[in-house]
């Protein structure tokens, strides 16, 4: 009875004890309405895939939408850290969100945990010891992009992105690791829908080939132009004009073209197969590179979890870098600046059955850092 | 740079402003004879687009899938003329400007909540697919040439509707003067309906022909009303010549800028240099276009008094 009683009150001190240290709140931002709302919804669902199997009760979610404005975003991430007392910020998608939201978080204590955008600014010298970004450095795509291009003996490209910070940066990654010449290069306008003056210049110019930087429905309507304008150049492009969600809506135009990515269906290691099956029997639909970052994003901060407490802040910063944790991309860690160290393949557009995916042909940068972690100081 | 680029430039921008004409001639009727500022016109350009995707995704068929867009298109402008518009006609423009602005939102959500968030797929038609060797060799996409004929096409019938039929007529006689025309024993409020009807079937059709080389997404809409808007105001509110005129006008400033003024700033600079400041005023054109018409002419090209 005695020995009954003693082990009923350990158990229950345990689980006082427990649901005090180990809860933690993650307040995730991200974009899920407007024109943006399919990259958002991916990172969403593949981070709550991770957090349901998981089965920890203690990980608490609160989900946002900043419909794309950096507004929106600095008063929910505000709105989170006073009001939620959240202890880790994550899920925006688009770097200039990202400027607006994330050292000021840092700046209060919080971790945030980026499921996408990686500015250069938050690489280099603006890095902080509570950043982590589990996805890539902007540049990373585009210099795999150009060492490929280097590879498939491409000598004279036509390089064409939108005027803004992150096609700037673009164009600057290809161009770090592309050793031709450039037949031409092209700012063209944000959002831009049409770009028949684009590939009159491209017929033109007697380039080699294409690369291009044009993310969402700015890709989709450029490869379908290009595809019935007769030009018939090879076209490279980074993995966010090739994703699962935009590949529907391009068609037959997108097939055969090469494609830059951290992460594909076809990695083969059972973490990834096992990802591809349940989000596909639980969502429906294949998963994207940003549903892939979403769910390493929550099996990071799940690993974290089950080695420190969030108040020990130190100690859960380790846990955080030493990124034990089963990624969908295999091999992964931290670099100095809290950014990761990943290979980066080469896919091909490939039409499997009515769908069109991607397929790995090569491995483009092998261990990949970034160009900035010199730059870091923490 | 040659001769032939620059044809095929100007091809370019003509298709680009006969797309806009349809989009600009429904705003500039209805903006016209009702004195309403419609801004959620771009979301039944979206609606025109998402009926063509899902009736091709369905039937296979390119001009079933035209014809749907026109019907969505129109029965989803005479739904809200009914529901919403027809409440605003006294009330002045901010009032307008607002409800108009949460159908965009309603619009918007309504579409990804029957649609999902991802872009649909449209394409060409087969036949429609590939490139026409033109006069002294220049290769041109058939879609974008079959784009220009069509645009021309509705011009056409536009001009002949409004000078030659009774409805014509009516639709002059409502811009004019509004009351006189109720007063004469004309059925005023299902001109107004009729005339919405139009329009919004109108931008549905471009929506469809847009989309088929564009991309199908929610959202769509919006950056081609702003255009729209910039080309009535440059061809003067009301008239469907100035929206014509205006639309070419649109169409040709800002695909030879896009193209031109990158080179210009070449000859004077570095190609990089040139490359950043030409597409940032080429970005700048239209709008410098329109102040330019507005400095000579407040009222707009073809404006009333």
């Amino acid at each position: 009875m005695g020995l009954h009683k003693f082990a009923l009150a350990a158990s229950a001190a345990l689980f006082a004890a427990g649901a005090q240290a180990e809860g933690l709140k993650v307040g995730m931002i991200t974009t899920l309405s407007g024109g943006g709302a399919g990259l958002g919804i991916d990172v969403r669902d593949g981070f709550m895939l991770a957090v349901e199997q998981s089965g920890r009760s203690d990980l608490e979610v609160v989900i946002e939408d900043d419909q794309r404005k950096p507004d929106v975003a600095v008063q929910l991430a505000d709105k989170m850290i006073q009001s939620e007392k959240v202890d880790v910020l994550t899920g925006i998608i688009w770097s200039n969100l990202a400027m607006a939201v994330v050292p000021a978080s840092v700046a209060q204590g919080k971790f945030y945990l980026s499921p996408n955008a990686g500015p250069s600014p938050l690489a280099g010298k603006g890095c902080h010891e509570n950043y982590f970004n589990v996805a890539w450095q902007n540049d990373n795509l585009h210099e795999a992009a150009g060492a490929y291009a280097n590879s498939a003996d491409l000598k004279n490209s036509f390089i064409l992105a939108p005027n803004y910070p992150a096609g700037k940066d673009a164009l600057t990654g290809y161009k770090r690791f592309y050793e031709g010449e450039l037949a031409g290069e092209i700012y063209t306008k944000l959002g831009q829908t049409d770009y028949a003056s684009e590939i009159a210049q491209i017929r033109a110019s007697g380039a080699d080939s294409v690369y291009f930087f044009l993310p969402g429905g700015m890709g989709i309507s450029f490869l379908k132009q290009y595809a019935d304008s007769g030009v018939d150049l090879p076209v490279v492009g980074p993995a966010f004009s090739f994703d699962q969600g935009i590949l529907q809506a391009v068609g037959a135009a997108a097939l055969g073209v090469k494609n830059t990515s951290q992460w594909s269906k076809d990695i083969d290691n059972a973490t990834n197969t096992a990802f591809v099956e349940s989000f596909e029997a639980k969502y429906g639909r294949l998963p994207s590179l940003y549903a892939s970052q979403g769910f390493d994003t929550a099996n990071l901060l799940i690993s974290a979890m089950g080695k420190a407490d969030v108040a020990d802040q130190d100690a859960f910063r380790s846990a955080l870098q030493a990124a034990e944790f089963d990624s969908t991309r295999g091999d992964f860690a931290f670099g100095p600046n809290n950014h990761p160290i990943q290979d980066i393949y080469v896919r091909e557009v490939v039409q499997e059955g009515d769908v069109f995916t991607n397929k790995i042909v090569s491995v483009g940068l092998k261990n990949h850092s970034d160009a900035y972690a010199a730059d870091c100081k923490m | 740079m040659s001769w032939i680029l620059l044809i095929e430039q100007t091809l370019n921008g003509l298709q680009f402003g006969v797309m806009l004409f349809l989009m600009a001639a429904g705003l500039t009727l209805i903006f016209g004879v009702m004195g309403l500022i419609n801004l959620a016109h771009g979301s039944l350009y979206m609606v025109g687009a998402f009926a063509a995707a899902a009736v091709a995704a369905a039937t296979g068929s390119f001009v079933l899938a035209l014809v749907a867009s026109l019907v969505a298109a129109a029965f989803a402008g005479v739904l809200i003329e009914v529901l919403v518009i027809r409440r605003l006609y006294d009330r002045d423009h901010l009032d307008q400007v607002l409800a108009t602005f949460a159908l965009i939102l309603i619009f918007s959500e309504g579409t990804r909540w029957a649609f999902g968030s991802f872009p649909l797929f449209l394409d060409r038609p087969e036949y429609l697919a590939g490139t026409v060797t033109l006069p002294f060799g220049i290769e041109y996409s058939k879609y974008r040439l079959s784009l220009i004929g069509i645009g021309l096409l509705v011009a056409a019938g536009l001009f002949w509707m409004i000078m030659r039929t009774r409805i014509g007529i009516r639709i002059r006689a409502g811009e004019n003067d509004r009351e006189m025309i109720g007063a004469l024993g004309v059925d005023i409020s299902l001109l107004y309906t009729l005339i919405f009807a139009l329009g919004a079937a109108l931008a549905g059709f471009a929506g469809a022909l847009i989309g088929a080389i564009q991309s199908v997404q929610v959202g769509m809409g919006e950056p081609v009303l702003i255009l729209a808007f910039v080309v009535i105001v440059i061809g003067g509110i009301g008239s469907i010549k100035g929206a014509l005129i205006g639309a070419v006008l649109v169409g040709l400033t800002d695909t030879l800028g896009r193209f031109l003024l990158p080179q210009i700033f070449g000859l004077v600079m570095t190609p990089s240099a040139a490359t950043s400041v030409g597409s940032s005023l080429a970005s700048m054109s239209i709008y410098i276009l329109m102040a330019g018409v507005l400095l000579v002419r407040p009222k707009g090209l073809f404006g009333g008094a």
